[in-house]
């Protein structure tokens, strides 16, 4: 524990009240880790703040202690984002989740940073939806979805979380409250906010756009011998102009696991399954339905089907959204990828994973959103067998690499992290990082929000850098000197 | 402002050392592309160098296959939209590419980098959004001769901090916009649009909440208000947008427009004049974001001010076209929560502040940022809120 730790827990105590502030070994096992289990660190103390006011004071009174901390939505990341620092704070946002007003008439909904990504579609049906659609969408919570920017099988037609959010009530670093309103005059400082993994403040309200729900909803299933047909099919679509809702692809391995857990008949002999999903207005989107069946079948499809109704559509997405949870049917661990390509070098890619997994003497399951190349390789290893944890790794690490190469992205939606903050340098240049680095710092000079997280070494702030400093007249507002 | 000296990089390298010279000798930068905006901000802040994109005019890739493409700052958009065509694509921005009064004749009109640095718009940000929606990425030149990138060429990527967003209608106050990375869009083969009119505001906001919140998956919805009339443009695209635009007229129909008519495949002109509405050369235009539930109170401040409105019914964006006397009467009428920017503004000399008020701790974090990016002040210096 850091120097001044036993102030800042009374501190803390006297803001949110003792049983909101955890600090027994066994209240904390839960903050320890976030849903990448293998990066483990217990935090000196764990508060849950009841409202905005808390968290900002909260904020500040580890400011003033040099304390760092780490916002904790519901703790479902994939990049370790939700890391505590050995000596810091993790603020558990648990307890703000009231939806605050639902504005229908101007397709707004306010929320703390608590409510689940699903609860606010369910606050606007049955006439409007909240596209981004992370696959934890029952659990994860909107607040991270703020901060990791989160995607979803519907992204490719409907964009990202940063395409629909509003205004974001933030506690800045300093604990001061500011609010970035995408239609105020200034900086898009909300678009540098949002999926900036928690190092640039703590988001407490949060105003998000919502758009009416689609008419029709068509959701085709296809196997095909191979992913190479399969991505034949998405070329073929794509090409034609047409834009899915969501175009998923998963391989036999992914397959097999899932369907062990779901039992929806997807087929165990196909070396693909493509799940193709078109919404809109009806003229449009029924008729695509046997276009879309023809275009699969012309690449290979040996069979595809249509769901007749919304329960059969239920079960073909549930074999999808259960392809991660499922994979520990098969494998005793796995690390699972996030890498990016461009959707044009999918075949390509894709031959290159199965030969490194050749080499390698492991399996790689893939289940990936095909649309906009975003890639989910699950390198399988027995964490129980000596050294294969560490190949699994190097293999997971050469994956990464194959997709920058191809001229993707390390990440497509979990986050840079811990994880794949090693990665960085392969998409990055030094300038690019020092870049990033100018905007950390005039957030948060001090580097107490989500130290060690992103960047790929630790960096200092130091001074503003050149001839001028903010004389304490113009910070007062004084005088100008621009 | 005339500056003493116009320069004209042709490389990237040739750009960030103009900026590092300035940088070093306490020169002030102001970054020029097509000059269709150079009325915006605080126009008359003083410069002591030009630097003009003009030359940055290549469209370094275009992948039809993954619908992205990087252009060079300089590249008039104009020029992209024609090579984007022809693979049956587009960027699926379409503000205004003519500067205010001008004819564009032999002119190409604005350039992806000054739209992308003004976040500039028009009626396809109903659906897209503006310019922060669409970039995926960016290379920028400091005002230290760093050039640096973010984002990349893939349309989903989460890695680093996006700093490509950041640049968006930052008036090129943080750095030069080098080249930026744009998401594409299927460019539709077949578009219906609706338009009716009233002289009832109240039918008006009506008539746009309706359409806004019905599923009709609408390319762009505008309004538009001109003495004591207003009207409603809707347009679906697709193979079936003509059954789409028969039912979308029926709905226009429901909540009391009148002479209500379809147009398939055209209406073109009548999206015109909405783009060429959000400019004047004689009028202040004041860009306004309210809430869509605020149009109808809007109106009655537009009619108030003798002035005429157009604008995004849903998104909440109208550009009113007033008087420049008009202006402080317009501040003093906005519905709690909106923000009103003066955009073109006629005449020459010294100008009120364009940018309206900015919450303290904003301002406070907007100068920490513009120190951290420009210490010395070299990019676009004065013209920005809080005179940044």
């Amino acid at each position: 524990m850091p120097e001044g730790s036993p102030e800042l827990i009374q501190r803390l105590n006297e803001i949110c009240g003792r049983e909101f502030v955890l600090t027994h070994p066994h209240e904390l096992a839960t903050y320890r880790s976030d849903g990448l289990l293998h990066y483990r660190q217990v935090p000196v103390a764990a508060v849950l703040p009841a409202d905005t006011a808390q968290v900002a004071q909260v904020v500040r009174a580890c400011y003033e202690a040099g304390v760092p901390f780490v916002a904790r939505g519901s703790g479902t990341g994939l990049s370790g984002g939700a890391l505590p620092a050995p000596d810091g704070v993790v603020i558990g946002l648990s307890r703000m989740r009231r939806i605050l007003s639902v504005d229908l008439p101007n397709q707004r909904v306010t929320v703390q940073p608590g409510v689940t990504n699903l609860a606010v579609s369910h606050a606007v049906a049955p006439t409007h939806f909240y596209p981004p659609d992370p696959s934890s969408q029952i659990v994860c919570s909107i607040g991270g979805n703020v901060a990791e920017n989160s995607g979803g099988a519907h992204c490719f037609k409907y964009g990202f979380t940063t395409n629909y959010i509003q205004a974001l009530e933030v506690v800045l670093p300093d604990g001061s409250l500011v609010t970035f309103d995408r239609d105020a005059p200034g900086y898009d400082l909300l678009g540098a906010f949002v999926g900036s993994e928690g190092t640039l403040g703590v988001a407490c309200e949060i105003t998000l756009r919502v758009i009416p729900a689609p008419e029709s909803v068509r959701t085709l299933l296809a196997f095909f011998a191979d992913t190479g047909s399969a991505g034949d099919a998405v070329t073929a679509i794509v090409d034609a102009g047409i834009v899915p809702g969501a175009i998923e692809m998963m391989d036999q391995l992914s397959i097999g696991a899932a369907e062990q857990s779901t039992g929806a008949g997807y087929r165990l002999d196909a070396g693909a399954a493509l799940l193709v999903e078109v919404d809109g207005p009806a003229e449009e989107c029924d008729p695509l339905v046997s276009q879309l069946t023809e275009m699969c079948e012309s690449a290979g499809a040996f069979e595809v089907r249509a769901a007749a109704d919304e329960a059969e559509r239920d079960l073909i997405w549930r074999t999808r959204k259960a392809a991660f949870a499922s994979m520990g049917r098969i494998s005793p661990a796995y690390y699972v990828q996030d890498g990016v390509i461009p959707r044009t070098r999918l075949a390509e890619v894709l031959r290159q994973i199965d030969g490194l997994a050749a080499d390698y003497r492991l399996r790689v399951a893939n289940v990936f959103h095909a649309g906009d190349g975003n890639l989910h390789p699950l390198v399988c290893y027995d964490d129980r067998v000596a050294g294969e944890a560490a190949r699994a790794e190097e293999l997971a690490g050469l994956i990464i690499k194959a997709c920058v190469d191809a001229g993707g992205s390390i990440t497509g939606e979990h986050g840079v992290g811990v994880d794949k903050k090693a990665y960085m340098p392969s998409m990055f240049a030094e300038e690019d990082l020092a870049t990033f680095q100018r905007l950390r710092c005039a957030f948060d000079p001090d580097g107490l929000a989500n130290p060690g997280k992103v960047m790929p070494t630790p960096r200092l702030c130091g001074e503003v850098p050149g001839p001028y400093r903010q004389h304490p007249l113009e910070r007062a507002g004084v005088a100008e000197r621009f | 402002m005339s500056a003493a000296t116009s320069l004209v990089p042709e490389t990237f390298a040739q750009a960030a050392a103009a900026l590092r010279a300035a940088g070093a000798e306490g020169q002030r930068v102001r970054i020029v592309g097509a000059a269709t905006k150079s009325r915006w901000g605080r126009a008359d802040a003083p410069s002591d160098v030009e630097l003009h994109t003009g030359a940055l005019d290549s469209i370094l890739a275009h992948n039809a296959g993954d619908m992205t493409a990087t252009l060079q700052a300089g590249v008039p958009l104009a020029d992209a939209q024609e090579a984007f065509a022809q693979a049956g694509q587009m960027l699926s921005l379409d503000p205004p590419i003519a500067g205010a009064g001008d004819v564009l004749g032999g002119l190409r009109g604005a350039t992806i980098g000054g739209i992308v640095a003004t976040a500039d718009s028009g009626p396809l940000a109903h659906r897209y959004g503006g310019p922060r929606d669409l970039i995926v990425g960016a290379t920028i030149a400091l005002a230290d001769g760093t050039v640096a990138k973010s984002g990349g060429t893939v349309i989903k990527n989460v890695a680093g901090y996006d700093i490509a967003k950041l640049m968006a209608g930052s008036f090129g106050t943080l750095g030069l916009l080098l080249s930026v990375n744009m998401r594409l869009h299927p460019r539709p083969e077949r578009t219906a649009t609706v338009v009716g009119l009233t002289d009832n505001a109240r039918t008006l906001q009506q008539a746009a909440h309706a359409l806004a919140t019905a599923p009709a998956e609408l390319e762009a919805l505008d309004v538009g208000w001109r003495d004591g009339r207003g009207r409603l443009l809707a347009q679906v695209a697709g193979p079936r947008s003509e059954p789409r635009g028969v039912r979308l007229a029926g709905e226009l129909r429901n909540a009391g427009l009148e002479q209500v008519e379809l147009l398939v495949d055209g209406g073109s002109e009548l999206w015109d004049a909405q783009r060429r509405a959000q400019r004047s050369s004689t009028h202040a235009t004041v860009r306004v974001a309210a809430r869509a539930s605020e149009l109808a109170s809007l109106v009655a401040t537009v009619q108030r001010c003798d002035g005429s409105l157009v604008g995004r019914a849903a998104r909440g964006h109208s550009w009113l076209t007033l008087a420049p006397a008009s202006i402080a009467q317009l501040r003093s009428e906005l519905p709690a929560g909106a923000t009103a920017t003066v955009q073109d503004l006629p005449g020459e000399g010294a100008r009120e502040d364009p940018w309206g008020p900015v919450q303290p701790a904003l301002l406070d974090l907007t100068r920490r940022l513009k120190l951290r990016f420009d210490p010395t002040g070299t990019c676009n210096p004065g013209i920005f809120v809080g005179g940044i």
